[in-house]
């Protein structure tokens, strides 16, 4: 009976917190922007049946936490690497292919994410049949390392939340 | 209209900063949007732009709007979250969508292993 009125709980919910942060808190409000969120959540389950699913919703932080760090760290890497034009052309940018283990839809999209919104790699290609991905890096010094990287950091612990 | 004068130093320097922080990441992004050379580097210079430069311009606002207002201004999350959300759909699009006519044209910059569909490569290792 829940489920059915409240499909998706925590996309309702975030639903409602912006609209609350985006207009002025009242009572009446609150009302309107909870209708509204538990509208898209209905719409939201009519067109994806799948619902996400977070198994260990505790290591969110800590994943975000670990794409905070490395997203300013790559910030500094790559604006380096612009104002010393590639440190004087020895810069190689290129493709690193490698093989995933994740299958989860939700999880990928975080992924996809994740390595685009860091500066210096961006997700190029992936296929689902092959569980296979092309990512491409700016500054390209060990494709090993890229690989250990996305697996180590990223992906495992996608897995631990999402599979 | 605030009279920005009486803005104390210990809230205007910290704000000053990021905005300092957050302008410049954007501005060497679209530098190097220009200076860049082959499509699949360009990509990666405007995400400075929406990450930390998104983050250091939101963060000042924040501070600033909550200093003026006296009161704690958030809803600038709400812009930042949205621009990075947002920001990797455009890329990854428009990523897919140079490599799709890359692999048309058989372009050279292009690696051997990527001028196949995966599909394709499935097919020539079956056979």
């Amino acid at each position: 009976m829940i489920r059915r009125l409240i499909p998706h709980p925590l996309l309702s919910f975030a639903l409602l917190l912006f609209w609350l942060v985006l207009t002025s808190f009242s009572v009446g409000n609150l009302l309107l922007g909870g209708v509204i969120a538990l509208f898209a959540g209905t719409m939201m389950a009519k067109l994806q049946p799948a619902t996400p699913r977070l198994r260990r919703v505790i290591l969110l932080p800590k994943l975000f936490g670990i794409v905070f760090y490395d997203i300013i760290r790559s910030n500094l890497a790559v604006s380096w690497l612009i104002i010393t034009r590639g440190r004087r052309g020895t810069r190689h940018s290129g493709f690193v292919p490698l093989d995933l283990e994740l299958k989860d839809p939700t999880a990928l999209a975080l992924l996809s994410m994740i390595i685009t919104a860091t500066p210096g790699s961006a997700w190029i290609e992936y296929s689902a049949d092959e569980d296979h991905l092309v990512v491409h890096v700016f500054d390209l010094i060990d494709e090993d390392l890229w690989r250990a990287q996305i697996k180590g950091r990223y992906e495992s612990l996608l897995m631990e939340i999402f599979e | 209209m605030t009279d920005f004068a009486t803005i104390p130093l210990w809230i205007i320097l910290p704000i000053a900063l990021f905005l300092v922080i957050g302008s410049t990441l954007t501005l060497l992004g679209a530098i190097g949007l220009v200076r860049l050379k082959s499509f699949y580097d360009r990509i990666h210079a405007p995400t400075l732009g929406t990450s930390w430069g998104t983050a250091g311009i939101v963060i000042a606002s924040m501070l600033f709007g909550s200093y003026i207002e006296g009161r704690a201004v958030i809803h600038e999350i709400a812009l930042g979250l949205f621009i990075t959300i947002t920001t990797p759909v455009t890329l990854i699009l428009l990523g897919r969508a140079a490599l799709h006519r890359d692999r048309l044209e058989k372009a050279d910059h292009l690696p051997e292993e990527l001028r196949s569909l995966p599909e394709a490569r499935d097919r020539a290792a079956s056979d």
